[in-house]
């Protein structure tokens, strides 16, 4: 299928999710599902990798930068600004479309072949609108959550090696840290990840909803969504970049 | 009843499905869509029900047109519509009972308990009571497809469509799902079109039968009817078996 019908083909399905709920409290039950399984259990992993990312920036970062022009506080001031204005939000979401764009993908996809989703139709329910729609909102909703988690964990992980090693000391770090921060990178942070979540969650929809065959195309269609996600939230970034910074 | 009327349907490749396909199901009865693998039955059975939009002719329920009506008509019409998927296509991550309640918490406005009271008395009604906690994972086939009915069932639909509905089970509990079918069809006067190719469901609840054969309905009329229709194709289907030449064969004797 080419490029442009795959790009109608979503148009049409989004056109379908993005219409008003048939009833509310469905809406709401399955929203609040979408927001555990989706963000919730998304909130140790982010904290894992953070972590870890934050203490390998603080020591790549130190042994990097060894001129004795630079300030000392150097190191503290790159592990935020690395971490707010691209790990959290932009990697963070790569990472986050492997492990929430697959399971939506199959999910949906297993649905489909199953015909549970002939099932909603038939019944009458605008089965795009209840099941895609909560998927994207939940998402929308947690990222922010997300993002400030994962810059959070970040700085900790930095943290724990200032504390814990001679690498690097805390005070430096802290005062790093602090230095000229600019809060308009929070605000920049979060705009890109409601566009990360956005697609994330509609791109996973879409390929899901679109499986014809059996458990080897849902293991094809999961992906597709993965790969198709990475790469528009790679190229989002950068437009977005330019746009906001 | 619903009247179908000159249909055609063609998928992509261009070869025709379904060739001007005329028929009818009749109200209060089993109509069973019998074939061979790849007559066209199942395509017939979608392009009925709206899952398929057929390229010519007309389907009326009733005397509505479900190819003339616009999408939201057609969701409504949808409601009055209970369906019975070969698989059965129950919701993975809802128990039985929650699933029979699904249909009703959508489009009823009635009280939980209200709701809750109807699903299950449409449990009890296909003998499914023991497992309403269950997940669909957790129960057998043959209960998975009782559950199916019991949700079919529960928004009192006019029209009821089994897509094979006894595929995947065994001879006594299949007999048990056709009966149950015929049942409730008679019960509550529904249209109930029956999508199959097991002979024992033919002979059992064939109140009116339509065989297709290679996209064209070659035959139709009810299962006393069967032994002497003059189509080759059907009687190939119908009387493949040793079985069910003998069944012919002692028909013919007692008819002596």
């Amino acid at each position: 299928m080419s490029a442009i019908s795959r790009v109608g083909e979503y148009t049409l399905l989004m056109k379908r999710a993005c219409a008003l709920p048939d009833r509310w409290s469905m809406f709401f039950r399955q929203y609040t599902r979408e927001i555990v399984n989706l963000g919730i259990d998304s909130i140790l992993i982010d904290i894992i990798i953070s972590i870890f990312i934050g203490a390998a920036i603080t020591i790549q970062t130190k042994s990097n930068m060894s001129n004795p022009l630079l300030p000392k506080y150097v190191t503290g001031l790159a592990v935020r600004d690395c971490l707010l204005l691209e790990f959290s939000s932009s990697v963070m979401c790569v990472i986050l479309a492997g492990k929430v764009g697959s399971s939506i993908a199959s999910e949906i996809g297993s649905m489909k072949i199953s015909e549970q989703i002939d099932a909603l139709d038939i019944m009458g329910v605008n089965s795009a609108n209840y099941l895609i729609l909560p998927k994207i909102m939940a998402m929308i909703t947690v990222i922010p959550s997300l993002i400030i988690i994962s810059a959070a964990s970040g700085i900790v992980g930095g943290f724990m090696i200032a504390e814990f090693t001679d690498i690097i000391s805390l005070h430096e770090y802290v005062y790093g840290i602090q230095y000229s921060f600019n809060p308009f990178f929070i605000t920049y942070s979060i705009i890109k990840g409601l566009v990360f979540a956005f697609i994330i969650s509609s791109v996973s929809s879409y390929f899901g909803y679109s499986v014809k065959g059996g458990a080897r195309e849902v293991g094809h269609a999961s992906t597709q969504a993965v790969v198709n996600s990475s790469v528009i939230i790679l190229v989002s970034n950068l437009l977005l970049t330019k746009v906001l910074l | 009843m619903i009247e179908v009327q000159h249909i055609s349907k063609s998928f992509h490749d261009g070869i025709k499905v379904l060739d001007d396909v005329s028929t009818y199901f009749e109200t209060g009865k089993t109509n069973l869509i019998i074939g061979q693998s790849g007559s066209g039955k199942t395509v017939l059975m979608k392009s009925v029900v709206g899952i398929h939009t057929v390229d010519a002719g007309s389907i009326l329920y009733d005397g509505r047109d479900i190819t003339k009506m616009k999408d939201n008509e057609k969701k409504h019409m949808h409601r009055e519509i209970g369906m019975l998927f070969q698989g059965s296509a129950l919701f993975d991550s809802l128990t039985v009972l929650e699933n029979v309640m699904f249909p009703l918490e959508m489009f009823s406005k009635a009280p939980k308990d209200e709701i809750q009271q109807r699903a299950r008395e449409c449990l009890e009604r296909v003998d499914l009571t023991r497992a309403i906690d269950l997940y669909p994972s957790e129960i057998s086939g043959g209960m998975q497809k009782r559950a199916a009915i019991a949700r079919a069932i529960v928004l009192n639909p006019k029209y009821l469509f089994c897509d094979e509905p006894n595929s995947g089970l065994d001879p006594k509990t299949s007999l048990m799902i056709d009966r149950l079918i015929q049942e409730i069809t008679h019960e509550y006067n529904i249209t109930t079109v029956i999508n199959t190719h097991d002979m024992n469901s033919v002979m059992e609840i064939g109140e009116n039968i339509v065989f297709i054969y290679k996209g064209v309905k070659e035959w139709q009329g009810n299962k006393d009817e069967i032994y002497e229709t003059g189509c080759q194709p059907l009687e190939d289907l119908v009387f493949a078996s040793n079985l069910y030449k003998k069944i012919k064969e002692a028909h013919f004797a007692l008819r002596k």
